[in-house]
């Protein structure tokens, strides 16, 4: 499969972002969920990416670590084109395999957790780091445990994903994700399917993250998080980027009418 | 005098009328009804252990015949090799029914169709007849007259292996639908997990993906086991010489029929309780992670059971409350 790039004068810029999303787009049949999406993520700063259900906030998400294809634009990540390889002004899909080693580099976290239910805490978290990252196992074993002391989560290495809360269950998900020693986090939702009370547990090992300068792009509808942590915040409504910039300046002094009806739908 | 305070000293420690002992309900028709089938199960025993036309010397002397125990080894081979060969091809064929591939899928189907449709016994038969069909069988580039190799199918398909044959695709059909359910059964978001991680797709198919659908996949697998070593018994059309053909081609001498039928079944009996261990441990390697607490083994139970006799009703299961920070 290949797709048509678009002619692109800003191709050679010299600001180097990790992430770099230009004129992105994509259909789900006759259903255009993204339209010419461009987006840039400075290395060790916070994107929030905000929207009404249906926006294509995740869908861009999945994009970046390519669990949806594209079908033009381009996504760049420390430099590296994702899932496609350009050659001319189209760009072929790579095999499975080159697209799985990418993904190594791009942790992402899920709003349903999605822990492997049948290995506990400790093996969901040593699975990858051993099987695709060749690592020893005791090296593995003790990373995972200190991943696990850095969520709070130190004494439950031996259980299984059922014997958690949802937001234990998350707080392992993410330190599976770190695991991988990435140099991107996605955030897809993830205190969204949480009851009240745990999303805070889980907000904070995302600020303690941010604060050690991970690199993130977080979907969420947590508006208070993405004003305390967010150095940009991207709204997009109807598969474009309706406006984006500093959280004071969107939150506080949105400029456009569709921006600040959904803010004071949220608050 | 606060409302909890009042609300003790209400329902408190001291004794009132209020204070009865309940008794549970006498159940009288439940001794009845047991005594009743106690009866008749007497009766039925007494009634085959002092029958005169039943042989029971011949039962103890055919038991460990060597035809039998042939036979035995023969049913055992039968059932291995075609749980083996049809679960691999189950799983290809399975893997064709989900593929995106068109042509795969339909194809996957029509031979589940086509095998689930119609009865083993006249698949067996049938494969039994290849010959008169295909009289040589070639190797060869299909279409034009290159042939690198050919036999004669007799020669090759012998009984046992026409047998095998019929019992492994027909199996085939069934387990198919069996693994097809088991990978339908694991929710897509541990796909994407697993990609996300930098799994490549084979690597989450195994490490991820078919352990989850095991659990899935085990219990009607082991049916479906216990099944095909019953099935065997459908091989005595051509000839097969496995027990229950052993048992008839033996009576068929000595007359001995219904003797030989016990022997052949307490044989069936023997190994079919025999396979039912093996699944319950595979129940619980692959139920890890799903119940809070494992079931107990059997010998778990057993101890369970004596120790409750002993100290009265086995107190009830220690459940692990979640503890939330």
């Amino acid at each position: 499969m290949s797709i048509t790039l678009p002619v692109d004068p800003s191709t050679t810029t010299s600001h180097r972002s990790l992430v770099e999303i230009r004129r992105v787009r994509k259909s789900f049949g006759a259903h255009q969920v993204l339209r010419d999406v461009s987006l840039a993520v400075p290395a060790g700063t916070v994107t929030v990416l905000l929207g009404p259900s249906g926006s294509g906030k995740s869908t861009l998400l999945r994009c970046i670590n390519h669990l949806e294809t594209i079908d033009g634009g381009r996504i760049i990540v420390d430099g590296e084109l994702i899932g496609y390889r350009q050659s001319g002004h189209n760009a072929h899909e790579m095999t499975p395999r080159q697209i799985a080693r990418q993904r190594r580099g791009i942790g992402m976290v899920f709003q349903r957790f999605n822990l492997f239910p049948h290995m506990t805490a400790l093996e969901n978290i040593i699975e990858a780091p051993i099987g695709i990252a060749g690592l020893p196992r005791a090296q593995a074993r003790t990373r995972a445990k200190q991943l696990l002391d850095r969520v709070g989560l130190a004494d439950f290495a031996a259980h299984y994903p059922a014997q958690l809360s949802g937001g234990q269950q998350q707080r392992v998900a993410i330190a599976r994700a770190l695991a991988m020693d990435p140099k991107l986090m996605l955030f897809d939702e993830p205190t969204s399917a949480l009851d009240p009370e745990l999303v805070g547990d889980v907000l904070d090992v995302m600020r303690e993250l941010a604060k050690e300068g991970m690199t993130m792009i977080v979907v969420t509808h947590e508006i208070g998080f993405a004003r305390g942590v967010a150095d940009q915040v991207v709204f997009m409504d109807g598969g474009v980027v309706v406006e984006s910039g500093r959280p004071e300046h969107v939150f506080d002094d949105p400029q456009r009418q569709r921006t600040r009806n959904f803010l004071e739908s949220v608050r | 005098m606060t409302a909890l305070e009042q609300t003790r000293s209400e329902f408190g420690t001291e004794a009132t009328d209020d204070d009865v002992v309940a008794i549970p309900l006498r159940r009288p028709w439940r001794w009845i009804g047991a005594a009743l089938v106690l009866l008749l199960a007497a009766a039925f025993l007494y009634s085959v252990l002092t029958n005169p036309n039943i042989d029971f010397a011949a039962i103890g002397q055919f038991l460990f015949d060597q035809r039998i125990l042939e036979g035995v080894g023969l049913t055992l081979l039968i059932t291995l090799i075609s749980m083996v060969v049809s679960t691999v091809l189950a799983v290809v064929v399975a893997a064709m029914r989900l593929s995106s591939n068109p042509v795969l899928s339909t194809v996957a189907w029509f031979y589940v169709w086509a095998f689930r449709g119609t009865p083993l016994l006249v698949q067996i038969v049938l494969w039994g007849y290849l010959g008169r069909l295909y009289e040589k069988l070639s190797l060869g580039i299909p279409f034009t007259d290159v042939v690198f190799w050919h036999i004669d199918t007799n020669q090759l398909i012998s009984a046992f292996v026409a047998g095998l044959l019929a019992l492994t695709l027909n199996q085939a059909a069934y387990s198919s639908e069996i693994v097809r359910a088991g990978m339908l059964s694991v929710d897509e978001g541990q796909r994407e997990a697993a990609y996300s991680l930098g799994m490549s797709p084979l690597y989450t198919f195994r490490r991820v993906l078919l352990p989850q659908a095991m659990r899935v996949i085990i219990p009607p697998m082991g049916n479906e086991t216990i099944s095909m070593l019953k099935n065997t018994s459908l091989l005595s059309v051509i000839a097969v010489l496995e027990i229950y053909t052993q048992a008839t081609v033996i009576s068929s001498q000595n007359l001995k029929q219904v003797e030989l039928l016990i022997v052949a079944s307490l044989w069936y009996l023997l190994m079919t309780s025999v396979l039912s261990i093996p699944q319950y441990y595979l129940e619980r390697r692959y139920g890890r992670g799903t119940s809070r607490a494992l079931p107990p083994t059997p010998l778990q139970r057993m101890r369970r059971a004596f120790a409750s006799r002993r100290h009265g009703v086995a107190p009830a299961p220690e459940t692990k409350a979640v503890s939330v920070i």
